[in-house]
């Protein structure tokens, strides 16, 4: 079938304008980096400079060590284990939970899943001052798992894969197995988990890239701490006295670096997965 | 219950045990899934949700949490007309006035570039691609960058501006420059994403209702606003409340923006959101109970838009 104004080839103005929205899409990153690799004079000379300049390695060295305590490497290493945390929970349980919303038999099914939908509305920022007082409570101020816990699930996951689960789980094959002699573990393990797996690709990349970009509840939950996590160390750089901005620059630079190589990596299937997602959302 | 299983099974008593097990994995097992959802979200959610309604009457103090004292409406009634009542009217025009400066032409530029993605293009995926890093960078990283780009000393945008005649402008000092510059970050941010979003629902446009315009002489700009744009109308409005919490939400961009006044806001609260506000209450007052409050006037916020949103669905559904 002849897809929505795909029978228009796109003219020389389409292809201006595009080209002229991706550069504006991707010239602050390259800002980033050219502004990283300059010093502390001529990154705000006028004109300001274009292209990439010789004190990358001195810049980057220096926030490495120092930046937010500890330097960027711990940090790195904190953002790296929150966001998989994370993402292993989110996933797991969402595929779970989804599989049995989409697929199982139970009463109060409807309920649930209304509450659920419900919870996808409520904002974080309600919660996060309630949340201090139980994680200085419970001790855990300042440690990692006061970043893990409460984003351990996601009810965005849980819709997401429940969606998927709806259309790409035939019914018939559930019930080849349940007669075969399965029980729920086997089912999930030989059948669930196999047809979900491009989903739960998708929701673990999604999942990946806001735990690791999320800021408000880590600078509430870590401030001040010894050994932040990149967002938080970031913080400190933007908002502290120095005002080297290639420093800075360079700091921001580390920070999206794991990011942006993840995004390169597996891009397309994250344009899928938002396109998949909103669709039916 | 089952617990009584002192002799050898036979293969009866097997069958039995067999037949139960499945009864039980087959009932329990729904509830199992899907209990690690409500247990989180009812100690990390619903909990904290709750209680911070009933901080939002007491007095507390960020450093001595267990003292909480009881003020009733007090902190309510401070927001709204007693002192700090003037940042609290300022922060909520601010996150109104930023989140329509942010919001609009953010979807306005994603439908018309999900639109042009949408014809018959060579190195689509990279355009795409391109289009989603900002997406990818995290809120620190980009404001950081903008914040150097609008520095008022020697910053890019105004050797740029400056290039066509303009003269310096403080981007930070003024009340519509600096909201223009978090504006800015806000969209870079996110109309890819919004643009991918639109892109999707328009390949879901059957081609014929473009052929039958096209017959009936259609052009192209009169085929987008005629078809195109009524098939969307569900993702618009989808998009629209999205964009719309994220904006009553916005805290990360004003508040890096502003390096060492970030907390308040800018020096003169000039960009101080419902967000900023929030946390300058709590975690630099140290005054959780009215902290709390901010936190609740914004849900109150955010359900009163839900509401003004199910109306505006159910008309737009019995207009088609």
């Amino acid at each position: 079938m002849a897809r929505a104004g795909r029978t228009h080839h796109a003219g020389p103005v389409t292809y201006a304008v595009l080209v002229l929205a991706a550069l504006a899409s991707l010239f602050p990153l390259y800002w980033t980096l050219v502004a990283a690799s300059t010093d502390a004079h001529r990154v705000v000379s006028s004109p300001p400079p274009l292209v990439p300049g010789a004190n990358l390695f001195k810049n980057l060295s220096y926030v490495w060590h120092h930046a937010g305590g500890r330097g960027m490497g711990p940090a790195l290493l904190n953002s790296t284990l929150v966001a998989s945390s994370v993402t292993l929970g989110t996933v797991v349980f969402s595929v779970l939970a989804g599989f049995a919303f989409a697929k199982l038999r139970f009463a109060g099914r409807g309920v649930l899943m209304g509450l659920v939908v419900a919870t996808l509305a409520v904002p974080a920022q309600l919660s996060v001052v309630p949340l201090f007082i139980l994680m200085r409570q419970l001790g855990w101020g300042n440690h990692l798992q006061a970043l893990i816990m409460p984003t351990l699930v996601t009810a965005f996951g849980v819709f997401f894969m429940r969606q998927y689960l709806v259309q790409a789980l035939p019914t018939e094959l559930l019930e080849a197995a349940r007669t075969d002699g399965a029980n729920s573990l086997r089912v999930v393990w030989h059948v669930v988990l196999p047809i979900a797996r491009p989903a739960m690709a998708v929701l673990g990349m999604l999942t990946f890239v806001q735990s690791w970009n999320d800021f408000l509840w880590p600078i509430i939950a870590m401030n001040g701490a010894t050994n932040p996590t990149v967002q938080v160390a970031l913080a400190g750089l933007g908002t502290g006295w120095s005002t080297d901005w290639s420093v800075i620059m360079a700091g921001a630079l580390i920070g999206t670096l794991p990011l942006l190589l993840v995004f390169v990596l597996f891009g397309r299937q994250i344009v899928g997965g938002i396109t998949q997602g909103a669709v039916k959302g | 219950m089952t617990r009584a299983l002192p002799t050898p099974p036979t293969p009866e008593r097997r069958q039995l045990w067999r037949s139960r097990l499945y009864r039980w994995d087959s009932k329990g097992t729904p509830y199992a899934f899907v209990a690690p959802f409500f247990v989180v979200f009812a100690a990390f959610g619903l909990f904290p949700l709750l209680y911070t309604g009933w901080l939002s009457l007491h007095q507390v103090s960020l450093y001595h949490v267990n003292q909480a004292r009881w003020v009733g409406l007090g902190n309510y009634r401070d927001l709204f007309t007693g002192a700090p009542s003037r940042f609290f009217w300022n922060a909520l025009r601010n996150t109104v006035t930023l989140g329509a400066l942010s919001t609009v032409p953010q979807l306005a530029m994603a439908i018309g570039l999900a639109h042009l993605l949408n014809y018959r293009l060579r190195a689509r995926g990279f355009l795409r691609t391109a289009l989603l890093a900002p997406y990818a960078t995290s809120v620190a990283a980009a404001t950081l960058a903008f914040a150097l780009i609008f520095s008022p000393e020697g910053g890019m945008a105004n050797w740029f501006i400056h290039l066509f005649g303009f003269g310096r402008v403080d981007w930070e000092a003024g009340r519509w420059s600096s909201q223009f510059a978090i504006a800015t970050i806000v969209t870079w941010r996110w109309t890819g994403y919004n643009a991918l979003i639109y892109l999707a629902a328009m390949q879901a446009v059957p081609g014929e209702l473009y052929e039958a315009a096209a017959i009936d002489g259609a052009s192209r700009l009169r085929q987008f606003w005629h078809v195109t744009v009524p098939a969307l109308r569900p993702t618009i409005l989808f998009t629209v409340v999205i964009s719309t919490i994220g904006a009553t939400q916005l805290f990360g961009e004003p508040f890096l923006f502003g390096g060492q006044s970030g907390h308040q806001g800018g020096a003169d609260n000039q960009y101080e959101t419902l967000g900023v506000l929030m946390y300058d209450q709590g975690f630099h007052n140290s005054m959780l109970g009215r902290a709390s409050a901010v936190a609740w006037t914004m849900f109150a916020l955010l359900l009163l838009l839900g509401l003004v949103n199910a109306l505006i669905a159910r008309r737009l559904r019995r207009s088609q």
